[in-house]
């Protein structure tokens, strides 16, 4: 399989969805893609760029979104989220409990895809942060076939939700998606352990996990998922492990996931609760904090 | 021609029964409530905006952001009046169960946006702005602020992009009362110079020299959101916080002092008794 960016196939099939539909707005904070210069061009009065200023990004699409639009919101992952975050909380979540809205906050940049830009682009905060507030739908894609997957559900279902991209091209992890809806899938069976992770660690678990007899979920909708089906899936598993790129035991996957499987043994892995300015590659990052693939090895050998 | 005398008897109208629910529930922002009535007088009872009690969400309404969502208060019993809920509702404020409180919310038919944060109606406004365009309709989208409010930056994100993207159907009225928190918003954020900030942001720029002189309020609104000219238009209104309560209308903590439930009898009279 090719190797893509998620953003890129996202544009790519909403490009596609805005001829058909004249519906379809989409608000840049100065932020772009290749494929987004077509956007632009073939839809100038269906997009606009509001420049460096996330808040208003956030209340233009908000505005746009009350009178009927579904509108896209994109960003830098940490400033779409942070920046503006009350901006998201009163208009997005507060409102939209009392008016309808299809927004969609796209974010790129998840975890540490911008690995060489230090800690004000590394990622490390959204999927709590985003997670806590009522009314907002948390996707977290594992690959470009999935953040295709949910182009469509973007447009039919009308609500707020946050699209958390990772900025690096990567392959796909399976070339099917099936059963969407789930909100998670295995990626590979294993009989007493299992892995659930979430959007690239997805990935890096697929691949630690391969000479060990470990099950391993890939968790892509994170407060809209089938708990049952998972509890079914984890019948006879006795040990998780979770694995996100977001820092550990202060509301993201880890927080989610302990507080639904309480009984069965949970080991949380994520990053330490402190900024990583040393540059380098997402790996080294990694290492710096503990979630290195030998690391997650050595765990993997003393409890699988 | 409008008749000033009935919008004059309007003005009072609102102002005596924003007191007296003030009386009832001593909760509310009183002071900051009192300054925008002319505007919302003019608005609504002078026919220069567009909306439907029987149906609030109408697509052919104006689209009004009342960003000093707790300083508006006087909306409660205009919206009464005009039939958007049941005035019996007006007892009932701040009360238990009740849909009017202390900060109004779109849970409120009549309020479009969620209020309590400040700084947030202009920039939604102007979403719904370049909503309105994009449909082709001529529906206007109308932002009240008040002056503290424009010391929230998200304001100035908003102001810059109107004007960038020719926003000719938004208009904000800024309730210049001149009265912050915790002090005269000169002591605090000093915004002396708001016409020439407009003015420099590329703004279309009116400005009311006597925001309770209702005639005039409503000339220059009519004016306002009938400029054809290709720009966002401000409205600023010099009002006083607190106008009807003289005790409030000079004292700088105005915003949130309340005013004695025994005084409030003879206020209503004396204002009923002024020109």
């Amino acid at each position: 399989m090719q190797t893509k960016a998620m953003r890129d196939v996202f544009l790519a099939a909403l490009h596609q969805k805005m001829h058909e539909d004249e519906n379809l707005f989409f608000v840049s904070a100065d932020f772009g893609a290749p494929i987004l210069d077509k956007i632009r061009a073939d839809f100038s009065n269906r997009f606009i760029n509001v420049g460096i200023a996330e808040q208003n990004l956030i209340n233009v699409s908000v505005g746009l979104a009350l009178e009927g639009f579904t509108v896209y919101a994109y960003a830098i992952a940490p400033f779409i989220t942070m920046r503006c975050y009350e901006q998201i909380r009163v208009n997005i979540a507060i409102l939209s409990q009392l008016r309808p809205m299809n927004i969609n906050l796209i974010g790129v940049g998840a975890g540490v895809s911008y690995s060489l830009s230090g800690p004000t682009h590394h990622c490390l905060e959204d999927l709590s942060i985003m997670r806590t507030l009522p009314n907002l739908e948390v996707f977290s894609p594992s690959d470009y076939l999935l953040t295709e997957a949910y182009v469509e559900r973007t447009i039919v279902q009308k609500s707020p939700k946050y699209l958390r991209f990772d900025a690096v091209p990567m392959q796909p992890i399976l070339d099917l998606v099936e059963n969407f809806d789930d909100g998670f899938r295995v990626l590979k069976a294993g009989s007493k352990t299992a892995i659930i992770a979430t959007g690239y660690m997805s990935q890096k678990a697929q691949k630690v996990a391969v000479d060990f007899d470990v099950m391993v979920i890939d968790l892509y909708l994170l407060n809209a998922y089938d708990l049952k089906k998972l509890q079914t899936c984890l019948k006879n598993i006795e040990t998780v492990i979770t694995l996100e790129e977001g820092f550990k035991g202060v509301g993201g996957l880890d927080s989610e996931i302990n507080s639904k499987l309480k009984n069965k043994q949970v080991i949380n892995l994520g990053f330490e609760q402190k900024y990583t300015f040393e540059v380098g590659s997402r790996e080294f990052v990694h290492e710096r904090n503990g979630l290195g693939e030998q690391d997650l090895v050595k765990l993997l050998k003393a409890v699988a | 021609m409008i008749d000033t005398a009935y919008l004059k008897q309007q003005a009072k109208f609102l102002r005596t029964e924003t007191l007296k629910i003030h009386k009832a529930a001593p909760e509310v922002r009183v002071a900051s409530s009192l300054s925008p009535i002319e505007l919302f007088t003019a608005l609504f009872y002078g026919g220069l905006l567009r909306y439907n009690p029987k149906d609030p969400r109408d697509e052919n309404r104006d689209r009004l952001v009342i960003s000093k969502g707790h300083g508006s208060i006087c909306m409660y019993p205009l919206l009464a009046d005009l039939g958007f809920f049941d005035k019996a509702e007006l007892k009932r404020v701040c009360k238990s169960g009740s849909f009017l409180g202390g900060i109004p919310d779109p849970i409120i038919a009549g309020y479009e946006t969620v209020n309590g944060s400040l700084g947030h109606g202009l920039g939604v406004a102007c979403g719904m702005a370049l909503a309105l365009k994009t449909k082709n309709s001529n529906r206007k989208a109308v932002v009240l602020t008040g002056d503290g409010e424009l010391n929230e930056g998200a304001n100035w994100e908003a102001i810059m992009c109107a004007a960038q993207h020719k926003l000719d159907n938004l208009t904000l009225l800024v309730d210049y009362n001149k009265v912050s928190m915790l002090d005269f918003s000169k002591n605090i954020i000093d915004l002396n110079s708001l016409r020439a900030k407009f003015e420099a942001f590329n703004w279309q720029v009116y400005e009311i020299e006597d925001g309770h002189d209702v005639e005039a309020v409503y000339n220059t609104l009519k004016t306002a959101l009938s400029d054809q000219q290709q720009q966002p238009k401000v409205v600023i209104a010099h009002t006083i916080k607190g106008k009807g309560v003289p005790f409030l209308e000079t004292h700088p903590l105005s915003h949130i002092l309340s005013v004695k439930e025994g005084d409030i009898d003879g206020l209503v009279e004396e204002i009923n008794n002024a020109d």
